[in-house]
Order: C-alpha cells, then structure tokens, then sequence
C-alpha cells in the first residue's frame, strides 16, 4: 500500500541540512544519489520519443496519401495527448502493472500528437515545384517520397521531436507514479529540502537541454541545405 | 475470468467509488461518492481558474504589445522552449521548497506555467495578421490603440484561444500534484492512496482524465465560435491541421 513512502535522505544534526537549505556540503556529498534516476530517466525519454517516432512516422505516412485518415488520427492522439500523465499512469495500472512499460504507454501515447502533425507539416511544405521536378526526372512515387518529400521534411520533423523530447522529460518526472523511479522520485523524496529539489529539478533541465541540442546538431547534420538557406 | 480481466473489476470498484460512499481503509472516515468528489474538485477548479485568469491577463496584453510594435519576438518565443524544459514537478518541488506550501505560492507556480504558451501564440497570432491589414487600419485613420483592439485583436484571437487551451489543460493536469504542495485537490486520492484506497486513487484518475478533455473540448468549442467569420471562410481551404503546438515552432 505504501508505495509513495517519502525517505529520508539528509542529517537532521547538521544544521544547513535540518533546515531545508541549500548546501553545497550536502550536494557534493550526494551527488552519486542522483547518477541512476538520471540515467532512468534519459532512458524513459530517448525510448518515449523513439518508439513514438515510430508509430507517429508511420501514421503520418499513411496519412499523407490517404487524406481522411488525418481527422481520425489527429483525433484519437489529441485525446491521447489531452489525458494528463498522472491519471494515465494510473488507468493503465491494473492493466499493465508498476514498471517501465506501463510509463512507457503513457508517454509515448502522449507524444504522438506532436509528431505526428510535425511530419505531416513537414511533409505538406515541400513545395509542389520540387515534387514536380522529381517527377520529371522519373522517380516514382515510392522514390519521391523517400529521396524529396521526408528529406526535405526533416527540419521539420526534427523540430517535432525537440519539442516531444524536452516535454517528454517533464512529463517523466512523474513516471514514479507508475513505478519507473526517474528523478522524479528524487524530488519527491524530499520536497521541502532546498538542496534536493535544486540538484533533481536542475538535472531535469539539463536533460531537456542536452536532448534538445542533441536533436539540434543532428539536423544541423543531415540537413545541411537549411544552414546554406539561413546564413543568407 | 479472473486473471485476463482482473483489471475490470478494479475499473468497477473505481467507478462504484465515485457515486457510493465507504469507510476509509485507513479507518475511522468515510471516502468516496460524489460529496466528497465534488468538495475535491471545486478546490481542483478554484485553484485552475486563478492560474489561468491570471496568466490571461497578464500574458494576452503583453503579447498584443509586442507584437503591435514587433519587438521582443525573442523573448516571446523563447520563454515557452524555457517553459517547456523546466518539468512542472521541479517547478512545483521549487516553490515549496523555497517559498513554502499554500494556495497563493501553488497558484504562482501554476501561472508561471500557464504564461508561455498564451504569451508566445499572442505574439506569434498578432505579427502573422497581413501587414497590408494594418496599413488599410492605418490609412482609414485607426490610431494605434483602435488597431489593436479592432483589428489585430479578432484576427488573432483563434491563436490566442489555441495557447490558452494548452495552458488550461496543462493547469488542470498540474493541479493534481498540488497536494504536495499541501494543498487539496483531486489529485488528494492518488497523493495520499492511504486514506483512499486503490478504488479512490483510480477514481481520481479517471475524473482528472475527464476533467482534461472536458477542459480541450470546452475550449475549442470557444476557438471556433471566437474566430471571426471571415477568417473562417479563408482558412477552410487551407491544411485544417494545423495545431498551435507545429505553428508555433514553425514560426520560430
């Protein structure tokens, strides 16, 4: 039943410590608490975003040629996207148990939303003059798609999942809520405690940052025509 | 039966929980039925409603502004790739820890997490409105405060409600941690299962789930019946998918 048991962490003796503060002492000490959680939770990140990549890329695909599947998909994600993570974390429980998949599910769930549109964005800007030049140089639809529309919807599907991933790491400091530890559960651990709450939270946002320039360089890298576009 | 679909029979006794009360596992109260959801979800919505009213009226003007005078599209798009990154439990985590528990600090936290998108959809809705609109406003002698009000005004406003919406489920989601920030929310159920029980803590999720997309639906009927008819008719040939969310980042 008590699976939300807050645990001590610090030394009530020590005065910087019982009084909730911020101490560096305390930090430097403790740091190798917080080296696994945020392992953990770059793992739930980088698996959320990848296997929603994966389904959202493949619905946008379908999509793409088959127009009224868009209402339905977008549909059935935004809601998908709208149910908050502590409450999905929880509806899945009885079903899929306390662990990794079941915040998987509800984080990939809530990640399609946002990719799926990027591509489909993505896809739908590539101008009909380039489609057109591909035709005339003889590539079938199969290529076209493959060599001229996803390629040059990568910027846009890039900046799809910089904004799936850095959201996807907000969203995983509640994963300890379905048992998927994260440093989310560092937070909670110790609420009150200033010292705690500063090193858990400022690694949360340093790995929303290091995914997102990340994700940056690798499109800065596969996309070389837009840097050419933007030195202008 | 009891192995495959074990899992319904909780569903059961999760929905028998929110119309029927019971005592307490923890002993000595009773818990449950629709009283006891309602006095939970009035705070729920008490505490959603300050946020967003006071995040509205702090980020909509703002945003009109400068995107009136077409400064600060930095900072504007910028501050919601900040917000984004900073997790709302760290956000919340922070409060309590350096400003302590309560309502009124809760309540900070949530509209520094609610500013962002309104902010930044304001602003990005009030510089797409066509420049020649504008000069036409101009040149029929509109002063600068009649331009904002008649005519940059309504051709953003669907943007607008599009940030505003995000803002307002994210509050309503966010509001559920808010017992620990020591105050009680429907998100009491899932914090303090002890008291509750299973059935409670997935009661609680399901009217938060409910209460989210009725929040969505609720304020996109209010986008379509706020988006000026004219912009209707221009916008219904165009891709109807677009989404605050892509728009956004595809104008930044």
């Amino acid at each position: 039943m008590l699976e939300l048991a807050q645990v001590q962490i610090r030394d009530r003796t020590d005065t910087c410590e019982s009084s909730n503060g911020f101490c560096p002492d305390w930090i430097a000490d403790n740091l190798d608490r917080y080296v696994d959680p945020f392992f953990q939770h770059a793992y739930l990140t980088v698996m959320a975003v990848a296997i929603g990549f994966v389904i959202s890329f493949a619905l946008a695909i379908v999509a793409y040629k088959r127009r009224w599947l868009i209402n339905p998909v977008t549909q059935v994600t935004g809601i998908l996207y709208t149910i908050p993570s502590v409450a999905a974390f929880f509806l899945l429980l009885p079903i899929t148990g306390r662990g990794n998949t079941t915040a998987l599910i509800a984080l990939v769930s809530y990640v399609l939303l946002i990719i799926f549109r990027n591509i489909l964005t993505g896809l739908d800007n590539v101008p009909n003059e380039t489609k057109d030049a591909g035709r005339g140089m003889g590539l079938t639809d199969r290529q076209l798609l493959w060599r001229v529309e996803v390629p040059l919807a990568l910027p846009e599907i890039l900046a799809g999942l910089r904004i799936a991933a850095t959201t996807t790491v907000g969203l995983a400091t509640l994963a300890f809520f379905a048992g998927a530890g994260g440093l989310g559960e560092q937070i909670f651990a110790d609420i009150t405690f200033k010292s705690n709450v500063v090193v858990a939270g400022g690694l949360a946002v340093l790995l929303a940052a290091v995914l997102d320039v990340l994700i940056l360089l690798v499109q800065r890298a596969i996309t070389p025509w837009t840097r050419a576009a933007t030195a202008r | 039966m009891t192995t495959t679909f074990a899992f319904l029979d909780q569903f059961g006794d999760a929905i028998d929980f929110i119309f029927n009360e019971r005592e307490s596992p923890a002993g000595g109260s009773q818990v449950g039925g629709l009283g006891e959801l309602w006095d939970l979800m009035w705070p729920h919505l008490k505490l959603s409603g300050a946020a967003m009213g006071i995040a509205g009226l702090a980020s909509v003007p703002l945003g009109l502004w400068l995107g009136h005078i077409g400064k600060g599209g930095f900072l504007a798009i910028n501050v919601s790739n900040v917000g984004r990154a900073v997790p709302s439990l760290a956000l919340i985590a922070f409060f309590v820890a350096y400003l302590g528990l309560g309502f009124l600090n809760l309540t900070v936290a949530l509209v520094l997490l609610a500013i962002p998108p309104i902010l930044t959809n304001t602003y990005t809705g009030t510089r797409q409105v066509d420049r020649e609109t504008v000069d036409a406003a101009r040149g029929m002698g509109m002063t600068g405060a009649q331009i904002v009000r008649r005519v940059e005004l309504p051709l953003a406003l669907p943007l607008i409600f599009g940030g505003i919406r995000v803002s307002a489920v994210n509050v309503v989601a966010t509001a559920t941690i808010a017992p620990l920030a020591g105050v009680t929310t429907l998100g009491d159920p899932i914090i303090n299962v002890n008291t509750y029980g299973d059935e409670g803590r997935l009661a609680a999720a399901i009217v938060v789930a409910l209460l989210a997309v009725l929040t969505e639906v609720t304020l996109g009927a209010v986008q379509r019946a706020v988006t000026p008819r004219g912009l209707k008719l221009t916008s219904a040939g165009k891709r109807r998918h677009t989404f605050p969310i892509t728009r956004r980042e595809a104008t930044s």
